[in-house]
């Protein structure tokens, strides 16, 4: 598996995120150890094991469905960096 | 009085018996913060007016004779990824440098109705990932016992506060070791609870399979009192279970339920801990634990301890644990999977930092995260879209949630001959600081008898047990059964007892 710098700049756009060029060298780097080393897990035969993602075998864990108060308006828009009234403000989205 | 030698339980019962007050303690951890901090920079915020108008109220309360804890009047900090109404919850971040949050976690609901009070928010590393508290873009965290070192990290500032004696307890979160490895550095007593045995309501997520909150502390028996007040249930976390109420628990989890587990209030769960003995006990040692990389010293330290175990009639035995080994890129792929897909929240527009050059909206997404986010954090959320990502799923993520199968049922058959596990907690002891920080890979492997304890949502004390040759702390390890909370902080008392004498 060979971290090219087109699979850097991949991540970045699935991520949002832009890295300086330094830093998408250093990435490129440290991403091709990080990944040569998580390839040592391709030792161990894995056939048939069921993968596990919750550590305990807890499911449908329900409450009961009594009505509640949520949020005020002012407390979720609290730390907006940017509101109109009760609303989040964003640049103009649609031309 | 010099209250700052006490134990919390002994702080607490002293202001329980009216000989000192709730505001005399408040008083006496704010000046050794004054004295610690210029040296120590444990805490990202101080909240000095509101802890007062706390401890005046649990003052008023226990007067008036309310029953609250035999914790309560004891001061606390917090790491700060813990949610404090009204106080800012940075998790060491640009991110969130200036968030101050609307509603409180409940375990900080729970702190406040057992009568703690909150004195600060603790240092870390950015949103929990690092190992040194050295991602934290807030703070510069040293280790108390030597401030050219490192505290550890992820929950580093709550593990310095502690062994600088600023408080005597405090919580971290522990998604790989964050509690225990920051606790194994400075020297302090660390318990990471089992997956769903403390709410994470308020928790900022990181790999919310694996991240859980507890106590850090001087000794087994306060954090025991503390993981007591944490413990339950709560309908805002899914996850959660309750604590000491076998039967309405799972057949599954009520089954692995014990004694100690069961008592019910916190002072009848810290006396279950002090009666706790070790008579024929079965400890296992994984063989895996003391290979390559090991610091000699560390190794030493362990293995002595492990003789005062047998000492205190425990019977150790050495096992095979060979999937050890694929513990860390498993926990790697599962942990950054998590983060990618957690941390896609952070958009410049509901909280959180947002750029001010941004010209559309898919800039103002791509500028805030890549100003705001710190280098770690990108690396994380990057390898979380690559295990993620289409052609890469089945090879990486798949593989990695199957090796935590396995991990898990190695763990299962290993208790079903041990009562408990004994290892050190990192391979070496405090590393100098900017030492780990420019190989992230050599950083990730040292999280080699930590994160295995995470994958199968074990609980796990970190306790001190010794120096190094420079007389930097060692930490051992202590891994059990679920809930088994209880027994490894029964034998941590009784170990701590006879390390002490």
């Amino acid at each position: 598996m060979e971290v090219t710098r087109d699979l850097v700049l991949y991540l970045e756009k699935l991520a949002r995120i832009e890295l300086s060029e330094g830093e998408r060298e250093t990435t490129q780097r440290d991403l091709q150890d990080i990944l040569t080393y998580m390839n040592t897990l391709g030792e161990l035969d894995t056939n048939g094991v069921e993968p596990l993602s919750h550590a305990f075998p807890v499911a449908n864990v329900t409450r009961e469905d009594i009505v509640a108060a949520s949020r005020e308006p002012a407390q979720v828009l609290a730390n907006a960096p940017n509101r109109k009234g009760n609303c989040f403000r964003v640049p103009k989205t649609v031309e | 009085m010099d209250l700052l030698t006490l134990s919390a339980l002994e702080l607490s019962a002293k202001i329980h018996a009216g000989e000192t007050t709730v505001r005399e303690a408040l008083d006496a951890a704010y000046r050794a913060i004054e004295l610690e901090e210029p040296r120590i920079h444990a805490f990202v915020s101080l909240c000095k007016e509101d802890a007062y108008a706390k401890a005046q109220a649990v003052q008023e309360r226990l007067d008036a004779g309310e029953e609250l804890s035999p914790l309560a009047g004891v001061p606390i900090a917090v790491k700060d990824n813990i949610c404090t109404k009204g106080v800012r919850t940075t998790c060491g971040s640009r991110m969130l440098e200036g968030f101050v949050p609307t509603y409180n976690a409940h375990v900080v609901d729970l702190l406040e109705s057992a009568g703690l009070v909150i004195l600060g928010k603790t240092n870390m590393d950015e949103f929990a990932m690092g190992s040194t508290t050295e991602t934290s873009a807030l703070a510069d965290t040293r280790n108390p016992v030597d401030p050219e070192r490192v505290p550890g990290g992820s929950s580093g500032g709550s593990a310095a506060a502690v062994a600088a004696g600023e408080v005597r307890l405090a919580l971290g979160s522990d998604t790989g070791g964050s509690i225990r490895q920051p606790s194994a550095f400075c020297g302090v007593t660390g318990l990471k609870p089992t997956y769903g045995s403390v709410s994470r309501y308020g928790l900022v997520a990181y790999a919310s399979s694996l991240d859980q909150i507890g106590p850090i502390g001087k000794n087994a028996a306060d954090c025991a009192a503390l993981y007591a007040i944490l413990r339950g249930k709560d309908q805002r976390d899914a996850t959660s279970m309750p604590a000491y109420d076998a039967e309405q628990n799972a057949p599954y989890i009520a089954e692995h339920m014990n004694a100690v587990h069961c008592s019910k209030t916190p002072d009848e769960f810290v006396s279950a801990v002090k009666d706790y003995s070790l008579a024929g006990k079965k400890i296992g040692i994984p063989r895996e634990f003391f290979g390559e990389g090991l610091q000699e010293d560390v190794a030493a330290r362990v293995r002595e301890a492990a003789a005062a175990l047998e000492s205190l009639g425990a019977q150790i035995e050495e096992f095979d644990l060979p999937v050890a080994k694929y513990a860390v890129p498993a926990y790697y792929i599962i942990a950054c999977a998590e983060a990618c897909s957690n941390l896609s929240r952070y958009d410049g527009i509901k909280y959180g930092y947002s750029s001010p050059d941004a010209e559309d909206l898919r800039s103002v997404y791509i500028n805030s995260r890549s100003q705001g986010f710190g280098m770690e954090v990108k690396r994380r959320i990057m390898l979380g879209n690559f295990v993620l990502s289409s052609g890469y799923y089945d090879s990486y993520y798949k593989k990695a949630l199957q090796v935590k199968r396995l991990v898990q049922d190695a763990l299962t058959a290993a208790f079903e001959r041990y009562d408990m596990v004994l290892g050190p907690v990192y391979p070496t002891t405090a590393l100098r600081r900017g030492e780990g920080l420019s190989d992230p890979l050599k950083l990730y492997l040292g999280d080699i008898y930590t994160v295995m304890v995470n994958l199968a949502g074990l609980p796990a004390l970190s306790l001190p047990c010794g120096a190094d040759a420079d007389g930097l702390p060692v930490g051992l390890q202590l891994i059990g059964k679920p809930f088994g909370e209880g027994e490894l902080l029964g034998a941590g008392n009784k170990l701590q007892i006879t390390i002490n004498n």
